[in-house]
């Protein structure tokens, strides 16, 4: 049936009763003839006051004080909000252009970042529209915007940012892309800047143990992004970005449905720095020279007839990157002492398929089937020291979702089977290993659909360096009051540290690796395991016509067993087992406000206590903020003909972080407070193009002598490892978006 | 050992699990319908979230009614429930009895009239 159907609203006000009230028919246009829209519904926005429409569409409904904004929704149309002036009548008749309407129709639109008032666990959905408030470029780069995680350079030299969520880094996450762990092992330290921005369509975040679903690893939390899929991406979306730093980078997404039920996508990312840096003068270059192709082929298969829904994803990368001395030059110099320098080459395989099957009449009962098979492959060197891995890893999970009774009592329950092989060159040492194991998992949720739900799993793997153990994890959620939540979570995780892949930026450094082998398992050492504990609540309120959200969480991180990184010592590096105490206790308050559909105002203020006992003594972890204040605004105007503006600033202000003595730095010295300000205005011309221009470290913010011994690079004592603040300055950028 | 043990028990619980849900016990029957379950969809009355959560919840009450799913804007509720446990009438008249209108049962005054205001259904659009 070819139809354009048009919502129309006839509005006025009548005083009837005293009580105000709005009257209205809702009417819908079908091959130019009017027709009644029965059953529509008709709410006042964020309130509970709403009424439907009668059979010949017409419905009356009180004012209210609370809101303004009139929504109106229906089984298969669009729902659209009404900005109601209190003006004594209002007359809309529709033409045949809808240009009358323009004016009054205000987009109802989701958050770009949603907090989860139903679920057990503390998950954070962040859309891809939040996404585009950083413009750049790649998974490590897109959390700018976010309080839950900071967001730091790990080193002087490579320029890639480290993620740590309740102050612990990437290794303590479950980093996984859509339910396959995909950011471990060989990839711990770049893979982030692996995954390009525009390819994801959106990420999860889930503070504290999380699901055990997919595996025992997750200690201080989980991300899970969700890539673009190719039956609902646009056919053609092209993306250019350049900075005045020399980054260029390129991306272009072609969709194609292929068969009846079958799309494909192809997926492109090349982006390259050619440019030799050097604002600071200590003859290194500020952001490594760089090349990468990345490329995705992803097919999906979907029969909503049978229930059946799979993907097949095939995708290739090759990363290169140069750092060093400005004058090294790879083919002259390497391996000699004359220039220092040195070089990163990764090449990726990733395979993965998978198949969701949900039973046709049981929509609450399904089978998931995941696969999937990488190849890490890089090889490096730094000055004279070389450090190349190789890692293999095959993943497997079978998972069968179902209820017991009804669909208050859910659960999930599968097996996962994972191998990887280890093949590292560190210096002169080869290390190499296999892991296997073998888990299976159960999990119950239960969920009143009012005011309580109650999550806990429980999991049992065998793993051939670890033994067999068994993994909880328990979450509760209470809502006293429908915009009051209260949560709980509590669980174990545990995981292998892979000591060399996990700190790679000791490599850029003089210090000598001091590997105090005081366990028995893989590189002399034990397997970490913690227990994570968390509470959270969660209150959203309207005043002065506005929506608040207030947040407060805190939660605590217990090591049974961590793998110390001791830089204490100048010119070593120390790695042994704990003895004694480590934990993370990280606090986080915030405020979310957001009037009308123009204006948001985000603010947190975070604070973490990590502590550890190290050989020298029970010390704050180094080279990590007491308190950090975030802040972040939006501002959008309204849409006009499909072209729009917005704006976004992020403000961090970043506390004194502990230094460790080094001969740059003396003992007990700590570094100074700063802020970093980002910030970044988009034009939309239509819903097909948009530019954009942005700012990083607006405030030219700089850490001075980041390379210790930076003219001396050959000596013990060179060290590019201790950073606290940015290494370049003010960074412009701009870029442009096509979909068609 | 204790390991042993708690892989058994993880088992049991694996094994418990399969028989409770749908897909065992259908496979057992053998018929060639493979579902005991049946699914129907009915007009219920109401209004908003709060009477979203009241009609599920009452549905979801009974023993048997394995799934209950109320839209707002059609007013349809869809229900997945096992026909040998109870009959579709009881679902109607479990309905009605929290203050909700549906094809086969009306709420009475008293009950419609403990409703909170949002949920006044029958007032709601006159013009």
């Amino acid at each position: 049936m070819k139809k354009f159907i048009l919502i129309i609203f006839i509005l006025s006000v009548s005083f009837v009763h005293a009580q105000e009230t709005l009257s209205g028919t809702i009417l819908y246009k079908l091959n130019e003839d009017d027709y009644p829209l029965e059953g529509a519904s008709i709410y006042w926005l964020n309130t509970n006051k709403g009424t439907i429409t009668n059979f010949s569409g017409d419905f009356i409904i009180e004012k209210t004080d609370e809101s303004d904004l009139l929504v109106i929704s229906y089984i298969g149309f669009l729902s659209d909000t009404l900005k109601v002036k209190s003006s004594p009548i209002i007359h809309f008749l529709k033409s045949d252009e809808n240009n009358s309407l323009d004016e009054i129709i205000v987009q109802k639109k989701r958050k770009t970042i949603q907090k989860s008032y139903l679920t057990a666990q503390n998950i954070m959905k962040v859309s891809s529209e939040e996404l585009l408030k950083a413009a750049c470029c790649n998974l490590s780069e897109s959390f700018e915007t976010n309080p839950t995680i900071d967001v730091n350079f790990s080193d002087a030299l490579t320029g890639t940012k480290q993620i740590k969520m309740l102050g612990l880094e990437s290794p303590y996450m479950m980093i996984s892309e859509e339910n396959i762990p995909m950011i471990r092992g060989a990839s711990q330290a770049y893979g982030l800047t692996f995954i390009p921005g525009t390819w994801i369509e959106s990420i999860q975040i889930t503070k504290g143990a999380g699901s055990i679903v997919n595996g025992f690893e997750s200690i201080s939390g989980q991300i899970n992004t969700e890539l673009k899929k190719p039956f609902s991406d646009l056919p053609l979306f092209i993306n250019l970005f350049g900075s005045q730093m020399g980054r260029l980078e390129a991306n272009t997404h072609i969709n194609k449905k292929v068969f009846d039920r079958i799309s494909m996508g192809v997926y492109m990312h090349v982006n390259s720095n050619n440019e030799r840096m050097d604002q600071n003068q200590d003859s290194f270059l500020d952001s490594p020279l760089s090349n990468q192709i990345n490329v995705m082929n992803r097919w999906q298969y979907t029969n909503p007839e049978i229930g059946l829904v799979s993907f097949f994803t095939w995708r290739y990368m090759q990363d290169q990157k140069q750092m060093g001395t400005l004058d090294f030059d790879p083919l002259k110099h390497r391996g000699s002492n004359t220039f220092w320098g040195s070089e990163i080459k990764t090449n990726r395989l990733d395979l993965s398929f998978k198949a969701g099957y949900v039973f046709p009449d049981l929509p609450y009962q399904s089978f998931g089937f995941q696969t999937a098979f990488s190849t890490h492959d890089q090889d490096s060197y730094y000055g004279l020291r070389i450090y190349d891995i190789y890692h293999e890893s095959i993943y497997n999970n079978l998972l069968f979702n179902s209820i017991i009774g009804n669909t208050m009592n859910k659960f999930k329950v599968g097996v996962n089977f994972s191998y990887d092989r280890y093949v590292e060159k560190v210096d002169n040492i080869n290390y190499n290993r296999i892991d296997k194991s073998i888990g299976t998992f159960f999990e119950y949720t239960y969920n009143n659909n009012s005011d309580i739900s109650f999550s806990g799993g429980l999991r049992f793997d065998k793993h051939n360096q670890m033994g067999s153990f068994i993994t909880p994890r328990i979450h509760f959620r209470y809502n006293p009051l429908e915009n009051f939540v209260l949560r709980i979570s509590s669980g174990s995780g545990r995981k292998i540290a892979n000591i060399f892949a996990e700190n790679q930026r000791m490599f850029g450094t003089n210090r000598i690796i001091n590997l105090l082998q005081n366990g028995s398992g893989v590189y002399g050492l034990d397997p970490e395991l913690a227990w994570n504990y968390g509470l959270s609540i969660l209150r959203s309120f309207r005043f002065l016509g506005g929506d608040f959200e207030l947040v407060a969480d805190y939660y605590i991180t217990n090591f049974k067993n961590q793998i110390l990184i001791d830089w204490e010592e100048s010119n070593k590096i120390s790695f042994y087992n704990l003895e004694g105490k480590s934990s993370s206790k990280s606090l986080q308050l915030g405020l979310d406000f957001s009037y009308r559909e123009f204006l948001t105002l985000s603010a947190a203020y975070k604070n973490y206590i990590i502590k550890s006992n190290y050989n020298s003594g029970y010390l704050s972890k180094p080279l990590q903020p007491r308190n950090i204040i975030f802040f972040n605004t939006g501002l959008e105007s309204t849409m006009n003909n499909g072209s729009q503006w917005k704006w976004d600033l992020t403000i961090n202000f970043i506390g004194d972080q502990r230094l460790v003595k080094t001969i740059r730095d003396p003992e007990n010295l700590s570094s100074p407070k700063y802020n970093l300000l980002n910030s970044q205005i988009t034009r939309v011309f239509s819903s097909k193009f948009e530019i954009y221009l942005g700012g990083e470290n607006i405030g030219n913010y700089k850490q001075l002598n980041p390379i210790i011994s930076s003219e001396n690079p050959f000596s013990p004592n060179f060290d590019s490892s201790q950073i606290y603040a940015p290494i370049f300055g003010r960074m412009i950028y701009t870029g442009l978006r096509l979909k068609l | 050992m204790i390991m042993k043990k708690l892989l058994l028990l993880m088992t049991f619980i694996l094994f418990i699990s399969f028989s409770k849900s749908d897909f065992i016990s259908s496979t057992e029957d053998n018929s060639d319908q493979v579902q005991k379950t049946e699914r129907t969809s009915f007009a219920v009355k109401g209004n908003c979230k709060m009477c979203k959560k009241r009609i599920e919840k009452a549905a979801l009450s009974l023993k048997g009614v394995k799934m209950a799913t109320w839209d707002i804007p059609s007013n349809m509720i869809d229900i997945i429930y096992d026909d040998k446990k109870l009959e579709l009438k009881e679902i109607h008249n479990k309905i009605a009895s929290v203050g909700h209108d549906t094809d086969k049962a009306k709420a009475s005054e008293d009950v419609y009239d403990e409703l909170p205001m949002c949920c006044q259904y029958r007032t709601g659009s006159i013009h």
